[in-house]
């Protein structure tokens, strides 16, 4: 038990060793003079105004407004995307009726439908959001979907044979059997949603960590900018830290 | 549960099976014929192809026959089969536990009494300590083992095996044939039991089907005289033992060339 604890924290740091080596290769860099630090702003340069803009609210306010919209968005995408995605599977009619639209659709770059949900939805968090939702959706539809059809027969022989109803075989054998590929779509869906979701706070809004990133642009305060960048690395690593140990609660019998 | 209770009576007449894939027209039963008894354990043995297992799944409901009938007489039973498959079909998303109560929550029996049944068919087969443990985690013996407690805790009227211990070693087999005997005795179900052993057919069975090859025909049904309650490892080292078992052979040896035959053209 104890070595596979210590294995399991040796892991953890394993993961942490290439983002650092990054930071520390770039401020060695600018501190030999390679460079121009107002424009390449050095690590330490970006962590003395991440200080002075957490010490002022200004950073976790933009962070709390870019979560929520992420948070909200991603759940309306990704509960009704699992569901048509095992539907799809289920129900052959269904899969034909929705098939054509997914295709036509996923390929679409959903940033481009920015302008057309602000004239839906205004400049609000409801854009946003509804932005995010979309981009959310087709990665899990689509993961979901073929996690769901490649499920062996026999579990599907075996649930019939022992009496399953569609109720029983739709939550207990369909969505567990496709459950792994749905954490790869979610695991997906979650970098596009942070993708869309700051490209489009660059416009229409005065908030969140797109639009921190944008001003600062404007206003060619570079090391504000890096802020916002690092702090959109920095919640993705979060995020995906976290999505790994909600995965390995989930997918118990996960085997690698 | 024993007592008077008897299993499933079954009357399979005149059974076809067609399969029609692109312009081959595949006979997989033909005129299949058959009467069991309640409480009675056949096996059915038959060269590879020959729709044995294709029986079984029309039996389990799983296939539909393209003719003749099967009546299956089986008052007061709630269930009425359920099937071992060859490579045990556990969930693996299920604990032991769960996968054994499967087939009673499916059927909507109480929390209290389902576990108190998965209960004694843990017991039954020996996995009480691994109740919690997933698939994954257990041994191949050890799977097959609760996919028979899965199957015997619905109380089925008949239950369907599909070479239930075809992937396992050889020891394994032995212990687990000696089992499913004593489970069997216990509470004599009507069992059907597909194998390509002759061996494991006389040692299980009350009577023993020999198929053809395709088409798939009953060739021979030859009654197993042993006593019972069988013991696997002194019955296979008895001279009748080996004289029947070489009989068998010679009817089974002629289906199983001929469909060598069929595989090489």
């Amino acid at each position: 038990m104890n070595i596979e604890m210590s294995s399991k924290t040796r892991e953890r740091l394993l993961y942490l060793i290439s983002p650092v080596a990054f930071l520390v290769i770039w401020q060695i860099l600018l501190m030999a003079g390679i460079g121009d630090r107002r424009f390449v702003p050095a690590p330490s340069d970006i962590a003395r105004r991440f200080i002075t803009l957490a010490g002022t609210g200004e950073l976790e306010w933009h962070v709390g407004v870019t979560l929520y919209r992420v948070f909200l968005g991603y759940i309306i995408g990704a509960v009704p995307a699992v569901a048509v995605g095992l539907l799809m599977a289920m129900f052959k009619p269904v899969r034909i009726m929705v098939d054509p639209l997914i295709a036509a659709l996923f390929p679409i770059p959903k940033i481009a439908l920015m302008p057309l949900l602000l004239l839906a939805f205004g400049f609000g968090d409801a854009s946003k959001v509804a932005l995010v939702a979309i981009a959310v959706f087709f990665p899990v539809v689509v993961n979901t979907y073929v996690g769901a059809a490649n499920i062996e027969r026999i579990y599907w022989d075996v649930a019939k044979n022992y009496g399953a109803s569609q109720t029983v075989m739709f939550t207990r054998i369909v969505f567990f059997g496709a459950l792994p590929t749905i954490f790869a779509g979610l695991r997906i869906a979650l970098a596009v949603s942070f993708i869309v979701l700051v490209a489009s706070e660059f416009v229409a809004t005065k908030s969140g960590i797109g639009y921190l990133i944008w001003n600062s642009w404007e206003l060619l305060q570079v090391d504000v900018m890096f802020v916002g960048i690092v702090t959109i690395g920095i919640l993705g690593l979060i995020t995906s830290v976290l999505f790994q140990e909600i995965e390995r609660k989930a997918v118990p019998w996960k085997t690698e | 549960m024993a007592g008077e209770r008897r299993g499933a009576a079954i009357d399979i007449a005149g059974l076809r099976k067609l399969y029609l894939s692109g312009p081959a027209r595949l006979v997989a039963l033909d005129h299949i014929d058959l009467r069991i008894a309640p409480s009675e354990f056949v096996c059915i043995v038959g060269p590879s192809g020959c729709g044995k297992s294709t029986l079984l799944r029309i039996l389990a409901g799983l296939t539909a026959p393209s003719g003749g009938t099967i009546k299956v007489d089986a008052p007061n039973w709630a269930v009425e089969n359920a099937m071992v498959f060859q490579e045990s079909g556990l969930f693996p998303w299920m604990s032991v536990e769960a996968n054994v109560g499967f087939g009673l929550m499916t059927r909507g029996v109480g929390a209290h009494e389902a576990a108190a049944r998965v209960e004694a068919a843990l017991k039954l087969v020996g996995l009480t300590r691994f109740r919690q443990h997933y698939p994954h985690q257990l041994s191949g013996g050890m799977r097959q083992r609760s996919a028979i407690a899965r199957a015997f805790v619905t109380d089925p009227a008949m239950l369907l095996m599909d070479e239930p211990l075809a992937a396992l070693d050889a020891q394994n087999r032995i212990i687990l044939q000696a089992e499913l005997l004593r489970i069997w005795e216990q509470t004599r179900k009507t069992v059907i039991y597909v194998t390509h052993s002759i061996e494991e057919a006389l040692l299980l069975g009350d009577r023993t089907v020999v198929m053809t090859a395709q088409p798939g025909r009953i060739k021979q049904i030859i009654d197993v005289p042993f006593a019972r309650p069988r013991d696997p490892m002194t019955l296979s080292a008895s001279p009748e033992f080996g004289r029947l078992k070489l009989d068998i052979w010679r009817v089974l040896e002629d289906e199983v060339t001929r469909a060598r035959h069929d595989e090489e053209k």
